[in-house]
């Protein structure tokens, strides 16, 4: 049946779907990355957010008796897969299960489902469980390129031990296996009073392997190349555009030069900032949500700018070593502002008062 | 290549803000113009422009001539009516008109005697260089000529040489860019020299200098056509500029932005910019007026679609009903196929096809209910893509102006500048929710115009009645200040005569007063 009649008759044929399965596919390649680094225990994290997400959108459904169809529509999977990503690999599964609740639950359906949150599903629920659990968000697991690891996650059943049962079933000491990010690192060295250079010299940093992803961290965001590849996939495919990634990352570089060029063994220099911690997920896949981020080009760069300087503030002054996803779930907040006050000059009316 | 994925980055420099550049589906662009056979029976409706209707000259049995006037324009903005063909006037009755509400307008019905015998009362205007461009207006007016590129606007009214805004630039508008249509290019191809001919008539009315024929890219044969013609004639006052395919550049300000770079100022018109924009069509059809003397009764239509066995591109006259002319490209059963008149992107769907086509008919498509579902599905909850803002030609922000129009916050709508939408449909079609952006555009102008009419209403009721208090204050007044005046004249009187006859008057007085 045809609900309504008027014009235009013709359509492009794009699609909530085809939008969601098009940043899903844009995050194999950071996928991959984390299957390379963290072997099984990223697939299990990863299959178990998503798996997560859309049970819970499921009941969520079910229990305000709406269609339940939208749980098809990949947004529930993107959260999930988002979420995975921005999960440290030891962290217990009942806690990512937790996540993923939290995130469809209190991020997405209470306010009404798709299309009406506020916030970022995926990093609220991120942002919960780094307050509710402190400890085990912030504890990384040796990547196993690095070797050092005692456990050998790409073997199923070690790595399936590790997830079901937890880092305190292995016999080893929980130093045996973690290490420090990056940016806790400097963080930890700074409050000690030791120098930029140094702490980089002491952490054995390479700009390099920061790229490509050799390095620990969440699941899905040490690999800025991998990450890069599918951000400009997205770009092409028109499904983001390059205001927010492009603002958010060349403010918090901006914010960085100019500090590290006043104090260069107190601030950290640009380039780290870009590489570290999860500001290139944040900027190409968090803060372009659809949902929560502005409309107007002009909006999107202002929210983009509003998310690099709270990034870049957070990492420097704050409580916590890493702050894009702090960053962004505060710009959420800004969004109906931004969006009445960015709007662009209509045809004809530029120059004139309204 | 390159220029269309930086496009699609937002790097590139496009003509105009926003647009899209659909499947074009030309399939007839090569297919030659064919005479559409005259019907058995006529149906013209008394209205057939954007204005007011025209009032029937004829009578029931009246015989009449092809280009005769049937029915005469009543105010300024109106036109007349002509006779499509020779034959008798059968009757004149209400019939439904194309538009999307299936309304009827009165008709007058012609049942053609199959001589087609053209009414020769129009003097050929050879000679329209030396002729006034007032004289040449009221041809074009009397030959009932309204802009055939959709609008039907009446065009005598745009020309006009006007002191205060001279005119500098005629655009003649040959970018036909709604998917399917191609009656443009092929009148472009087919008849560049009338059109070109037209256009200097249009060029001399308005006193303009100069004349660019704009084309977009996906026309080769006809900027070929309109450039050698041009070449031919050496006058370097006329050019042609080919421009990127992309919807709605054949929108009148958005086609003068992609050639001027510059806007027309909100609420103005193209001549305040010193342009006049003219159609192919219409400027053929000038053309027929001027020197030939006919009057509009025909035009080109493009018949496609995929459920139409044969598309082509015919010369159809005006009150042939469209069945007839699907049953012309084989086309005859209708179930499970929408009709619409015009193009896909603006045009208005048909609940059947016994409607006429009139001035405004560009196109007749037949699409299958399986094409035309995709944009009219469901809608979905709006994803804040911005997808919709983007693609919009005047800059809106459609997904928070039709959250407005949805909720009748019709003043926040009007804020969002709701009265600046074209109605493009740019934002319905990339919408990925399928959400129709334009029709809650169309319910917020409605709602709105009915508020003010209720506002108006109100205000006339409220300012009638003030006056009516004011007028009974102020007899009131007069009648007391009468009364006082005449007692002032009787008492002083009395005063005069004797004292004692002011005290029952007094009495009276006071009485009144309880």
């Amino acid at each position: 049946m045809l609900i309504h009649l008027s014009s235009p008759h013709i359509h492009s044929g794009d699609s909530i779907r085809a939008t969601m399965f098009a940043v899903i596919l844009a995050l194999i390649p950071a996928g991959i990355i984390s299957v390379y680094l963290f072997g099984w225990l990223a697939v299990f994290l990863i299959l178990l957010c998503m798996l997560g997400c859309m049970t819970t959108e499921f009941i969520a459904l079910k229990w305000m008796g709406r269609p339940t169809a939208p749980v098809m529509d990949g947004s529930a999977a993107l959260t999930g897969l988002l979420l995975a990503l921005t999960l440290p690999a030891s962290i217990p599964w009942w806690m990512a299960l937790l996540g993923s609740i939290f995130a469809i639950g209190l991020g997405k359906q209470v306010y009404g489902g798709l299309g009406y949150n506020p916030f970022n599903p995926a990093l609220s629920a991120r942002i919960i469980l780094l307050v509710s659990f402190p400890l085990q968000m912030t504890t990384w697991l040796i990547p196993m390129h690095l070797g050092a690891s005692i456990i050998d996650l790409y073997d199923f059943s070690s790595a399936w031990q590790l997830f079901a049962f937890g880092v305190s079933s292995l016999p080893h000491a929980l130093d045996a296996i973690t290490m420090a990010s990056p940016l806790g690192h400097i963080k930890t060295e700074w409050s000690q009073g030791v120098g930029v250079s140094e702490a980089l010299r002491a952490y054995d940093y390479s700009y390099l392997d920061a790229f490509i992803g050799r390095e620990t961290g969440s699941l899905g965001e040490t690999s800025a190349l991998a990450l890069l590849i599918g951000g400009i996939y997205l770009l092409a495919r028109h499904t983001i555009t390059w205001h927010i990634p492009f603002s958010f990352i060349a403010t918090v570089a901006t914010m960085a030069a100019i500090a590290s060029m006043i104090d260069p063994n107190h601030y950290t220099p640009p380039l780290f900032h870009m590489l570290a911690g999860g500001l290139i997920l944040c900027a190409f896949f968090m803060a372009t949500d659809p949902v929560s981020s502005p409309v107007t080009p002009m909006g999107q760069i202002v929210f983009g700018i509003g998310c690099g300087m709270i990034t870049w503030c957070i990492r420097t002054w704050g409580g916590y070593p890493e702050g894009a996803m702090f960053a962004v779930v505060l710009m959420n907040c800004a969004v109906p502002l931004i969006d009445h006050y960015c709007r662009p000059t209509v045809y004809g009316k530029r120059g004139s008062q309204s | 290549m390159i220029k269309s994925f930086l496009n699609k980055l937002g790097f590139a420099n496009a003509p105009f803000a926003g647009g899209i550049t659909p499947d074009m589906c030309k399939w007839t662009e090569h297919s030659a113009i064919e005479d559409c056979p005259l019907p058995p029976l006529f149906i013209v409706p008394i209205k057939q422009h954007i204005g007011q209707a025209c009032t029937p000259l004829v009578q029931v049995g009246d015989l009449v001539l092809r280009g005769q006037k049937i029915a005469k324009s009543e105010g300024y903005l109106s036109v007349p009516i002509h006779a499509p063909t020779s034959g008798k006037v059968i009757k004149i009755e209400e019939h439904p008109i194309p538009h999307p509400s299936g309304m009827g307008l009165a008709s007058i019905f012609i049942e053609p005697d199959g001589k087609d015998e053209r009414d020769t009362s129009l003097a050929t205007m050879d000679n329209w260089q030396d002729i006034d461009p007032a004289e040449l207006r009221e041809r074009v007016r009397v030959c009932g000529i309204a802009g055939l590129g959709g609008a039907a606007f009446p065009t005598f009214i745009k020309l006009l040489k006007d002191k205060r805004h001279p005119i500098e630039t005629v655009i003649l508008n040959g970018i036909e860019c709604e998917p399917f249509l191609t009656n443009d290019h092929r009148l472009m191809v087919e008849n560049s020299a009338e059109i070109l001919h037209g256009l200097q008539i249009v060029m001399h009315m308005v006193g303009a200098q100069k004349a660019v024929i704009a084309i977009e890219d996906n026309k080769p044969t006809a900027v070929s056509a309109m450039q050698k013609l041009i070449d031919a004639l050496g006058n370097d006052a006329i050019s042609v500029v080919s421009l990127p395919t992309r919807y709605p550049q054949g929108s009148e300000k958005q086609l003068i932005e992609s050639l001027t770079g510059k806007q027309v100022p909100a609420g103005k018109l193209p001549m305040h910019a010193g342009v006049l924009c003219q159609n192919i069509g219409t400027t053929r059809a000038i053309y027929d007026a001027v020197v030939l003397g006919h009057a509009i009764t025909d035009r080109i239509i493009t018949i496609s679609g995929d459920a139409v066995p044969k598309p082509a591109n015919m010369r159809v006259r005006l009150g042939t009903p469209m069945r007839f002319i699907y049953a012309q490209r084989g086309l005859e059963h209708f179930d499970g196929i929408q009709i619409l008149h015009g193009g896909p992107m603006m045009g208005e769907r048909m609940r059947h096809p016994d409607i006429p086509v009139i001035k405004s008919s560009t196109g007749l498509l037949a699409i299958s209910d399986e094409q035309i579902k995709p944009a009219h599905q469901v809608e979905d909850p709006c994803i804040r893509c911005g997808h919709c803002s983007e693609v919009c030609p005047v800059n809106l922000v459609p997904n928070l102006l039709a959250d407005h129009c949805r909720n009748d916050q019709l003043e926040r709508a009007e804020d969002y500048d709701l009265f600046d939408c074209i109605e493009c449909g740019a934002c319905s079609y990339v919408c990925p929710s399928h959400i129709p952006l334009v029709h809650y555009f169309r319910y917020g102008k409605g709602q709105t115009a009915q508020v003010r009419r209720e506002q108006s209403f109100a205000e006339v009721s409220r300012v009638r009645s003030e006056s009516r208090d004011a007028r009974l204050q102020r007899e009131k007044d007069e009648k007391a200040a009468k009364r006082r005046k005449v007692r002032n004249t009787l008492r002083s009187e009395s005063v005069l005569n004797t004292d004692n006859d002011a005290k029952p008057e007094d009495t009276k007085k006071s009485e009144s007063k309880e």
